[in-house]
C-alpha cells in the first residue's frame, strides 16, 4: 500500500464529492438533505483517510514523506507533493474541522444548499493541497485558488456587509500574495528549480534574501495576519457565515504560519535573522493592541476575530524566535488556536442560529436555559485564555519560553497579552453566559441539540486531551523542527563566516 | 528552376491561398444567390477556416517563399492557428445574431475571411512590404465589418473612427517602414538584422524603428494609441466585437514579436525601453480606466488593452522565455476572450441584446451554467489560479524578471490587482446580487463556443497546458 498516491487522494477525495454534489439536483427539500449528507460524508471519509497518513508517518525522518512527483505544465511547474512533521499536521487539522464545518451548516444555510457544498469541498481541496505541494507554484495555485470559494462563501451567504467584506478580503491577500509570485520567479531563476525540497538546500544571495523575504512576508503577513495589515480579518469574519469563519480562523490564518516555517525561516535564514526584531515589534503590538480593541467591541464574532490576530502574535513571535521551544510552540499554537478558535465560533453559530444576532447585550443569563453550552463554551474560554490543563496554555507557553532566551523584553511584553486575553474572554463570558435571564427574548432558547453536540464535543475531548498530554504533537514535529532549525542555523554560520572570510 | 521555387513557394502559402481562393468562390456565390445565401456563405467560411486550419495543422509546410517575403516558420504556425480559430470562432458566433439583428448580409463572412488571410500574411510576413500588405488587407476588411450595419449611427460611426485613426497609424508605419529603408537599405527583416549586427545604429533608424512601433502599437490598441478602442469595441456589432478583440490583436501581436524580434534583435536596447513604457502604460491605463465602465463591451475594451500591456511584458524581455511567454499568452487570451464574447452575445432579452453590466446582476440563480463560466473567464482575465489566465501571466512576468526587468513585472502584478476589483465586480452581480430579468436562452452555437472556450481556461488546461506550452516553446525557438 505504500505506493498508493494517498496525499492526492486526500486532497483530491472533497473534490470527487463535489462533483457527485454538482449532479443532484437542489429543488426540494429531500435534495438538499441528500446534498447535505453527500457533503458530510465525503468530509467524515476524507478525514478516516487522512488519519493514514498519520499511522503511516515515520517520526524519525527529517525530510519529506510520501512523495509524488510528476512532470506538469513545463518549465519549473511539476506536480510535486509530500509532508513533513511540520505539514502532516495541518492536512489532519484540516480534514477534521471539515465535517464540523458543514455539520454547522446543516441548519443555518438555507438557501443555495448546492453551490454552498460545492464551495466548501473544493476549499477543502485547495486548502490541503496548500499544505501537501512540494513545488512553489503549485503551492501558489492552491494558495490562491482558494481565495475564489472563499470570497464566495462570504459574498453569497455572508451577514449585511457581505460585499465589502467579501472585497476587502479578497483585495488584500490577493495583493499580499502577486508579491510573492514575484520572489517565486526570481528564486527559480536563481536556483534553477521550483522543487521545495531543492530549494530549501539552496543558498539565496545575501543581497537577494532581503526582497525575497519581504515579498513572502507580505503575503503572509496579511494572511496571518499581523497587526498592521489585519483589518479585513474582522470584517471578513462577522460577515463570513459560521462555518466560513470557523475555516477562516482555523485553517486559513495557519497558512501564513505555515508558509513563514516552509520558506522565509529555512530558504531566507539570513534575512530573517535580520528581521526578527521587526517581526517581534509587529507581533507584541498584535498582541497588546488587538486585545485591548477586543476588550471594546460589541459583537461577539469581532471580539473573537481580534482576540485570533493576538494569538497569532504569538505564533509569530514564536517562528521568528528560532529556536526549538519557540518553533515547536507557535506550531502547537496553530493547531491548537485551530481548535479553539473554530469551536468558540462554532459557539457563536448556535446562540445566532437560535437568536439571529451576535450583539453580546441581546444576550445574557444563558447559562440558566442552557447549562450544557455553557459548559461547553466556558472550557473553550479558558483555553483561549491559555489556562493550564487546556491546548491553549501549552503553545503560548512555549512560544514564549523560546522568545525569552531570545529577548525578555519581548516576553515580558507578550506576556501581559495573556492578562488581556483572560479580561476580555472572561468579561465575554460573564456578559454572555452569566447574569440573571432577563431578556423576553432568550426565555425560551433551547440547549445544544444531538448535532451540535456531535459538533462541539469531540473539540472538548481534544482541547483538553492535548493540553493535558500533548506528546502526540510533538513526537511528529520534533524531527523535521530540528532539521529546520539545523538548516536555518547552517545558513546563518555560512554567512558569518563568509563575512569573517572577507574581512 | 524557376517553377520548383514557385511551386514551393505555393505550397507553403497553400493556407493562405485557400482563404483567397475560397474567398472569391464565396462573394461569387453571393452575388449570384443574392441576399437569401447568408446562411450558406457563413457554413462554407467556416468551413474554409476550418479546412486552412487543418492543412496548417497536418501538412505544417514550414520554410521561406518568395525570396524571403514570407516567412512559414513553428512561430507563423502557432499564431496562425489561433487566428483561424478566433476567426471561425466570430463566423460561427455571428450566425445567430444576425438573423436576429436583420443584418444577415452575405458579405458579413466573405469580409471576415478576407481579413483573416490579411492576419495570415502578418504572421508570416518576412519584409516590410508583405508587413503592410497583409496589416491593410486586415484592416480595410475590418473597417468595413465595423460599419456593416449601416442604418445605426453607432455602427457607422465605429467603422469611420476606426478608418481615420487607422489610416493615421498606417501612414506613420510606412513612414517609419521608408525611413528604416533608407538607413539600411534592405526591407527584408532577416536582411535589416544582419545589416544592424555588424554597423552602428543610426539615429534616422531608430527614428523608424519607433514610428513603425508606433504603427504596430495602434493595432493592438497598447496605450498611447487606444483612443479608438473602446468606442470601436461598444459602436460596432457585438460579433464583429468578438471578432476584433481576438484574431486582429493575436496577428498584430505576432507582428510586432516578428518585426522586433526578426529584423530589429541586434538593436533590442533601443526598443526595449518603447515597449516596456507601452507596457506599463497599457496594464496601468487598462486598469484603472475599466473601474468605471458601465457597458460590459467597453469593459472588455479597457481589458483589452490591459491584457496587451501584459503580453507585452514578454516582448519587453527580449528572451526565447518572453516570447513563448507571448505566444502562450495570446492562446489563453484568445480563449478566454472567446468565452466572454460567447456570454456577451447571450445576452438577449424580448426586447433585443443589452450590453450594460447591470443586466448580468443575479445571473446565477437565472442560468448558473453561464453565470459559473463567465465566472471561470474573468478570473482568469485577472490571473487567478488555477485557471489558464494565470499561468498566461506567470510565463510573461517570469521572462521578465529573467531579464532584470523587476520594476516592470512588480508594476505588472500590481496592476493586475487593480484589475481584479473590476472583473470581481462582474461576478460580485452575477452572485451575490438580485437577480434582473432573465435572458432569452442561448442559441446552441453559442453555447458550444462558451462551452469550449470555459473549458479550456478550466479545468482542461490544466491537463494539456504541457502539450501547449511545447508547442509556445517550439514557436518561440524560430527566432533564436
Amino acid at each position: 500500500m505504500t505506493d498508493w498516491p494517498i496525499l492526492s487522494t486526500v486532497t483530491f477525495l472533497p473534490l470527487v464529492g463535489a462533483l457527485l454534489i454538482l449532479f443532484i439536483q437542489d429543488d426540494n427539500e429531500l435534495a438538499r438533505r441528500n446534498i447535505r449528507n453527500v457533503a458530510l460524508m465525503t468530509t467524515v471519509f476524507t478525514f478516516v483517510v487522512s488519519l493514514w497518513i498519520w499511522g503511516e508517518f515515520d517520526y524519525e525522518t527529517t525530510g519529506f514523506q510520501f512523495v509524488e512527483q510528476a512532470e506538469w505544465l513545463g518549465t519549473g511547474i511539476t506536480y510535486h507533493m509530500g509532508v513533513d512533521g511540520i505539514s502532516m499536521l495541518f492536512v489532519i487539522l484540516t480534514t477534521f474541522l471539515m465535517p464540523l464545518c458543514v455539520l454547522a451548516s446543516f441548519e443555518s444555510v438555507k438557501s443555495r444548499v448546492k453551490e454552498y457544498m460545492i464551495a466548501f469541498l473544493v476549499l477543502e481541496t485547495l486548502v490541503i493541497g496548500v499544505f501537501c505541494a512540494l513545488d512553489l507554484i503549485l503551492f501558489y495555485i492552491f494558495f490562491e485558488g482558494g481565495l475564489i470559494p472563499m470570497f464566495l462563501i462570504i459574498g453569497v451567504w455572508g451577514g449585511k456587509r457581505r460585499i465589502y467584506a467579501s472585497y476587502k478580503f479578497f483585495l488584500y491577500t490577493f495583493l499580499g500574495s502577486v508579491l510573492m509570485l514575484v520572489a517565486m520567479m526570481a528564486m527559480y531563476w536563481n536556483a534553477g528549480t521550483t522543487s521545495i525540497p531543492e530549494l530549501l538546500a539552496h543558498d539565496f544571495p545575501a543581497s537577494m534574501q532581503p526582497w525575497l523575504w519581504f515579498a513572502f512576508f507580505a503575503s503572509f503577513a496579511v494572511k496571518m495576519p499581523m497587526w498592521p495589515v489585519h483589518t479585513w480579518l474582522p470584517d471578513a469574519h462577522v460577515e463570513a457565515p459560521t462555518a466560513g469563519s470557523v475555516i477562516l480562523a482555523g485553517i486559513l490564518l495557519k497558512l501564513g504560519g505555515y508558509g513563514f516555517l516552509r520558506f522565509s525561516l529555512p530558504m531566507f535564514p539570513i534575512a530573517s535573522a535580520d528581521f526578527a526584531p521587526l517581526v517581534y515589534t509587529l507581533s507584541v503590538i498584535a498582541i497588546i493592541y488587538t486585545s485591548l480593541v477586543a476588550l471594546m467591541q460589541e459583537d461577539i464574532k469581532k471580539l473573537i476575530a481580534y482576540s485570533s490576530v493576538a494569538h497569532m502574535g504569538f505564533v509569530t513571535m514564536g517562528i521568528f524566535a528560532a529556536n526549538a521551544q519557540g518553533v515547536q510552540g507557535a506550531i502547537f499554537q496553530m493547531l491548537s488556536h485551530g481548535l479553539i478558535s473554530g469551536a468558540l465560533f462554532l459557539c457563536v453559530g448556535v446562540v445566532y442560529d437560535r437568536m439571529h444576532t451576535r450583539e453580546i447585550a441581546a444576550y445574557g443569563g444563558l447559562v440558566n436555559r442552557m447549562p450544557k453550552y455553557a459548559v461547553a463554551m466556558l472550557i473553550f474560554t479558558m483555553a483561549n485564555v491559555g489556562l493550564p490543563g487546556t491546548s491553549g496554555f501549552v503553545g503560548e507557553f512555549l512560544t514564549m519560553m523560546g522568545v525569552f532566551q531570545v529577548n525578555s523584553w519581548v516576553a515580558i511584553f507578550a506576556a501581559t497579552g495573556v492578562i488581556l486575553s483572560a479580561a476580555y474572554a472572561l468579561w465575554l463570558y460573564r456578559r454572555v453566559v452569566f447574569g440573571a435571564l432577563e431578556k423576553e427574548s432568550l426565555r425560551s432558547i433551547l440547549d445544544l441539540s444531538r448535532r451540535e453536540k456531535a459538533m462541539l464535543y469531540p473539540l472538548i475531548v481534544l482541547v483538553i486531551f492535548f493540553g493535558v498530554y500533548p506528546m502526540p504533537v510533538f513526537d511528529v514535529t520534533a524531527a523535521s523542527v530540528d532539521h529546520l532549525l539545523n538548516t536555518y542555523n547552517a545558513g546563518l554560520e555560512a554567512a558569518s563566516s563568509s563575512v569573517a572570510e572577507a574581512n | 528552376m524557376v517553377s520548383d521555387m514557385l511551386s514551393s513557394s505555393l505550397w507553403i502559402v497553400g493556407p493562405e491561398l485557400i482563404l483567397a481562393v475560397g474567398a472569391m468562390v464565396l462573394l461569387m456565390i453571393g452575388v449570384f444567390k443574392g441576399e437569401k445565401s447568408a446562411q450558406l456563405v457563413t457554413s462554407l467560411a467556416v468551413a474554409l477556416l476550418i479546412i486552412a486550419l487543418l492543412w496548417l495543422v497536418f501538412i505544417a509546410p514550414q520554410g521561406v517563399a518568395f525570396g524571403g517575403s514570407i516567412l512559414s516558420d513553428s512561430f507563423a504556425s502557432f499564431m496562425k492557428v489561433l487566428v483561424l480559430i478566433g476567426s471561425a470562432a466570430a463566423v460561427v458566433m455571428s450566425a445567430g445574431y444576425a438573423e436576429s439583428e436583420r443584418f444577415n448580409r452575405f458579405e458579413f463572412p466573405v469580409l471576415i475571411v478576407l481579413s483573416t488571410l490579411g492576419m495570415m500574411v502578418m504572421v508570416s510576413a518576412g519584409d516590410l512590404i508583405t508587413l503592410y500588405l497583409g496589416l491593410e488587407l486586415q484592416s480595410l476588411a475590418i473597417y468595413v465589418l465595423a460599419a456593416i450595419n449601416r442604418d445605426s449611427v453607432r455602427s457607422t460611426e465605429a467603422g469611420l473612427k476606426y478608418f481615420v485613426l487607422g489610416a493615421l497609424s498606417s501612414g506613420m508605419l510606412l513612414y517609419g517602414a521608408s525611413m528604416v529603408y533608407g538607413f539600411t537599405g534592405q526591407i527584408e527583416l532577416t536582411a535589416i538584422a544582419a545589416s544592424l549586427a555588424e554597423g552602428e545604429r543610426s539615429l534616422g533608424l531608430i527614428v523608424g524603428l519607433v514610428f513603425v512601433l508606433a504603427g504596430l502599437a495602434f493595432k493592438i490598441s497598447a496605450v498611447p494609441f487606444h483612443m479608438w478602442t473602446p468606442d470601436v469595441y461598444e459602436g460596432a456589432p457585438t460579433p464583429i466585437t468578438a471578432l476584433l478583440a481576438g484574431a486582429p490583436k493575436v496577428a498584430a501581436m505576432a507582428l510586432i514579436v516578428r518585426f522586433a524580434m526578426e529584423g530589429f534583435q541586434p538593436v533590442a536596447i533601443d526598443w526595449q525601453q518603447v515597449i516596456v513604457f507601452i507596457s506599463i502604460a497599457s496594464m496601468a491605463f487598462g486598469a484603472f480606466a475599466a473601474i468605471g465602465q458601465k457597458s460590459i463591451k467597453r469593459l472588455m475594451a479597457y481589458s483589452s488593452i490591459g491584457h496587451m500591456g501584459y503580453a507585452l511584458v514578454g516582448l519587453a524581455a527580449a528572451n526565447v522565455e518572453g516570447v513563448r511567454g507571448v505566444a502562450l499568452y495570446m492562446a489563453i487570451y484568445l480563449a478566454t476572450t472567446l468565452g466572454t464574447f460567447a456570454v456577451i452575445l447571450s445576452m438577449r432579452r424580448e426586447d433585443g441584446p443589452v450590453d450594460q453590466i447591470e443586466d448580468l446582476s443575479g445571473l446565477s440563480r437565472t442560468n448558473p451554467v453561464m453565470a459559473t463560466f463567465l465566472t471561470i473567464m474573468m478570473l482568469s482575465l485577472a490571473g487567478l489560479p488555477p485557471l489558464a489566465g494565470f499561468f498566461a501571466k506567470y510565463f510573461v512576468f517570469m521572462a521578465a524578471v529573467e531579464s532584470g526587468l523587476f520594476a516592470l513585472a512588480v508594476i505588472g502584478v500590481l496592476a493586475s490587482v487593480v484589475a481584479l476589483y473590476y472583473y470581481l465586480r462582474i461576478v460580485k452581480l452575477m452572485w451575490f446580487d438580485d437577480q434582473a430579468k432573465p435572458f432569452l436562452p442561448a442559441p446552441i452555437e453559442l453555447r458550444v463556443v462558451l462551452w469550449v472556450a470555459g473549458l479550456f481556461v478550466f479545468p482542461v488546461y490544466l491537463f494539456v497546458g504541457g502539450p501547449v506550452f511545447a508547442a509556445a516553446s517550439a514557436a518561440a525557438q524560430s527566432f533564436f
